[in-house]
């Protein structure tokens, strides 16, 4: 039995960019693009699933994010996640990964008891991969990136594969740990149609006090119970509920600075003859590595 | 992410205008299903939200995960090896993900495993996987096997076998056909034979017995030593690996990913199910209904893709410095063929909702009956359910396969010489749409099953009432129109009738069934108009077009084309 937390992001669809949503300014019109679960987070929860199927235990999905992430929760529950929490506060908004990683890692604290925690190796948005590992760092906890496969979990020690460049490397380490892994380690399963109907009524803190408004006869803290009884409350966790440095959250707490966003245009031009001889072939190679492409 | 369910108005149009409300209160116990299980709907709007988020998730695999696996699935195709058959690599990975998601046992009860949806959402994702994978339909639409063990089978045998065809970890297949015994299913000869203690055997041989290597078989056998017809006939369940040998799977035009096997049946141990002498005439019969909507919904699937080939296709297509979209005489043939696909919806959907009714009515009176209750109200309800059905399925299979044939022949057509190579999706599609008008009951032979209801015009209160009803606008034109098909019908009709020969009206019966479409489908897109202005546009096209059919199959009854049948023998032989 291993209680997993798994990382999850909702990003905006980055795949699927059309004309209007650049803006002229380079950057991306987020509004414009609808919210999707990040790609190697799935994964993530399918390993961390794994693992349940095989050994049993329970699954926790936590998200740090705006209100609508919630929409995401309610996925990882149609997935198989036995219960799923939001970190959400406005004063969280414009974190970077070191804000991030801070938020997440006093969440994790305060959920507790668990064997492994589960991400995606990086978020379709920022690409920077950090999240992870200083998660892992503020935790004091072992990490095992770019994870490719589970090889074996034998009581307390998990043996993994996990990809480097040019092959790979099997590590063996003692729990818990973090993990984050990589899009083709495993296929994510499809919703269950069972889960999606009894838990599609799921809702966060923010979405019952939303219900409530336009009620008097309806309270809070009623609705909060009777979702919760029926295993269908999103449970929210604030910067309060965390007791968290304001300081080290959200704008505030982001050393990061944006210095300026560029939209790149990729243009062809210039060629090179390659002589079809081995001397040719071998400053082809020699030029591509130059330019870092190869080796 | 691409979407197979969202991303189709016209099938969303369809599913806001289902009318579902008697079926799912009678399905779900009148909502007190949600006392015993968390996925049970607490009320009919909470139900169609389950069925839409439900459909959503079948879009999501179909146009993700099924979709791009079909072509290297009818690459690979089904193989047989030594007596073994396997799935192609694609349709093992969709099977294990359908059941993943739950998706297997649709229409069974929630205490078997199953989804209890009704029928017509079940067709809706049959529909949406077709689009996919038509040759996965083979297996997912097989649903109704499982059905007819609970319909008919014992508590017992759907304790065995329902909740293991939930999970998926079953998948089954009807046994009906013979070598002898194709569209003249009384002339089955395979034997079932009772030992001394009174246990079924089965000796024989079926043959193209779709998803034959399933492990659970519905088996239509000879209980009857001795007899020749239909009423000698019971149906059995067997399980595969009891001795069932696949001799061969056919290798076939389409459909490459459904395996069509050769059985032979050396005194395999089988249960009853249900009553003796009642295999064909009641279960097989049964069993056919929801059989040829599942095909429909196979060929409507078909067709909604190769729609999409060619519009995308005639879009892309620059000859003469534009797009062959733009061409009058392509894109003519585009809405042709997008106006018989919406009519196709509209009566598949109509048709499947008149299935579904039928059965829960079966099901309400059975279960009033083990209350002990009166259904004296029920059974007048039923039987007019029955009639209905008896003739919405057949005209459904009849124009929905012969639809998609002429849908992917358009595709194909629009393509070029590029349709017909091997690299565009198109020329699959044609393959796979072409038995479609084939299996499940001929062409030929719906129109035999529907006739009788035609000549009977078991249809003529709705009719009137639509006659009488008042179209506004430009409708009423075409409510003028409907007015000419319906005397255009009689006409022949009584023309028929009043023939008196039965071999006239064997050949005549193909143009009354097609009038009778008319009626029916027109009214459909009349009232669908109303609600819809774009589909003011379906109706218009269909209308007309139907006007000038409806001429010329009223001339053909009465013109005497049909006489030369009479010499048939020398203008074939000669």
């Amino acid at each position: 039995m291993y209680h997993s937390i798994v990382l999850v992001k909702q990003v905006p669809d980055t795949a699927n960019i059309t004309g209007n949503v650049m803006q002229d300014d380079g950057t991306v019109n987020r509004a414009k693009l609808p919210a999707v679960f990040n790609p190697e987070d799935r994964v993530a929860l399918e390993m961390a699933l794994r693992v349940k199927d095989q050994f049993g235990g329970k699954i926790t999905a936590i998200t740090m994010g705006p209100p609508r992430a919630s929409d995401m929760l309610r996925e990882c529950l149609y997935m198989g996640a036995d219960q799923a929490i939001l970190v959400s506060d406005r004063k969280f908004a414009g974190a970077d990964t070191l804000a991030t990683s801070y938020v997440l890692s006093e969440a994790v604290k305060k959920i507790g008891g668990f064997d492994f925690i589960f991400g995606g190796r990086q978020a379709i948005d920022g690409d920077t991969a950090q999240v992870g590992p200083q998660t892992s760092e503020k935790l004091h906890l072992p990490q095992i990136t770019y994870l490719e496969e589970i090889l074996s979990i034998e009581g307390r020690t998990v043996t993994a594969r996990r990809k480097i460049e040019g092959g790979y490397e099997v590590v063996r380490c003692t729990l818990p740990v973090l993990v984050t892994v990589i899009k083709d380690a495993v296929e994510p399963r499809p919703f269950s149609a069972r889960r999606v109907m009894s838990h599609k009524g799921a809702k966060s803190l923010l979405e019952i006090e939303k219900m409530a408004e336009g009620n008097s006869l309806l309270y809070v803290d009623q609705l909060v119970h009777e979702f919760e009884s029926r295993g269908l409350f999103i449970k929210t966790l604030t910067m309060d509920d965390l007791k968290l440095d304001p300081e080290r959250c959200g704008v505030a707490g982001s050393p990061t600075k944006v210095f300026k966003v560029e939209s790149v245009v990729l243009s062809g031009g210039g060629r090179e003859m390659v002589e079809p001889t081995k001397t040719g072939l071998g400053k082809l190679i020699d030029k591509l590595m130059d330019d870092h492409i190869l080796g | 992410m691409a979407n197979f369910f969202l991303d189709n108005p016209d099938v969303q149009f369809h599913f806001n205008a289902l009318h579902l409300r008697d079926i799912v209160a009678i399905a779900e116990d009148d909502y007190a299903q949600a006392k015993q299980y968390s996925d049970a709907p607490t009320n009919y709007d909470d139900a169609m939200e389950n069925f839409r988020k439900v459909l959503e998730v079948v879009g999501d695999l179909a146009a993700n995960r099924i979709g791009p696996r079909a072509a290297d699935v009818d690459l690979d195709g089904a193989e047989w090896h030594d007596g073994a058959v396997s799935y192609a690599p694609g349709t093992r990975k969709n099977l294990a993900e359908l059941s993943k998601a739950d998706l297997m046992g649709m229409i069974l009860p929630r205490k078997y495993g199953g989804l209890n949806f009704p029928f017509t959402v079940y067709m809706m994702a049959t529909e949406i996987v077709s689009r996919a994978d038509a040759s996965l339909m083979n297996i997912f639409g097989l649903q109704d096997i499982g059905d007819t063990i609970r319909k008919f089978g014992s508590e017992a045998q759907r304790e065995e076998f329902l909740p293991k065809f939930a999970t998926g970890e079953y998948t089954g297949a009807m046994a009906l056909t013979e070598p002898d015994a194709g569209s003249d299913l009384q002339a089955v000869k395979l034997q079932a034979y009772q030992n001394a203690e009174g246990k079924w055997f089965l000796r024989g041989v079926k043959r193209f017995i779709t998803n034959g290597n399933g492990h659970v078989l519905l088996v239509l056998a000879r209980s009857e030593a001795g007899t020749k017809d239909g009423r000698g006939l019971s149906m059995f369940a067997c399980y595969g690996s009891d001795g069932v040998v696949v001799r061969r799977i056919e290798n076939k035009l389409g459909i490459h990913g459904s395996p069509t096997c050769e059985l032979q049946f050396n005194d395999v141990p089988a249960q009853l199910v249900g009553n003796r002498k009642f295999g064909l005439i009641k279960y097989t019969i049964d069993l056919m209904y929801r059989a040829r909507m599942g095909v429909s919904a196979q060929a409507l699937g078909i067709s909604q893709a190769a729609y999409g080939e060619a519009l995308a296709y005639a879009k892309d297509r620059i000859q003469f410095n534009k797009p062959i979209y733009s061409f009058p005489a392509v894109s003519n043939i585009l809405i042709d063929m997008r106006v018989t696909l919406e009519m196709n919806r509209s009566l598949f959907y109509h048709a499947a909702q008149s299935v579904d009714r039928k059965e829960k009515l079966e099901e309400l009176i059975e279960q009033r009956r083990e209350e002990g209750q009166p259904v004296t109200d029920l059974t007048a309800e039923l039987r007019q359910a029955t009639t209905m059905a008896g003739l919405l399925t057949p005209l459904t299979k009849l124009i929905l396969t012969e639809s998609a044939n002429k849908i992917t022949y358009d595709a194909l057509q629009i393509h070029g010489g590029t349709g017909y190579m091997k690299e565009f999706r198109v020329e699959r599609l044609a393959r796979d749409a072409r038995i479609t008008n084939i299996y499940e009951g001929t062409s030929q032979l719906q129109v035999v099953a529907a006739i009788g209801s035609v000549i009977n015009d078991i249809l003529r209160p709705h009719f009137d009432t639509k006659e009488q009803k008042e179209y506004l606008g430009g409708l009423s034109q075409l409510a003028a129109c409907m007015k000419e098909i319906r005397q255009l019908f009689y006409d022949s009709l009584r023309y028929v009738v009043e023939r008196k020969d039965a071999s006239f009206q064997d050949v005549a019966a193909k143009d009354l069934v097609e009038l009778y479409g008319y009626l029916l489908i027109g009214y459909l897109l009349l009232d669908e108009a109303e609600v819809d202005s774009r589909k003011v546009f379906i109706a218009n096209r269909y209308i007309l077009g139907s006007l000038a059919q409806a001429k010329r199959n009223a001339e053909c009854i009465k013109n005497g084309v049909f006489a030369d049948l009479l010499h048939a023998d020398k203008i074939l032989n000669g």
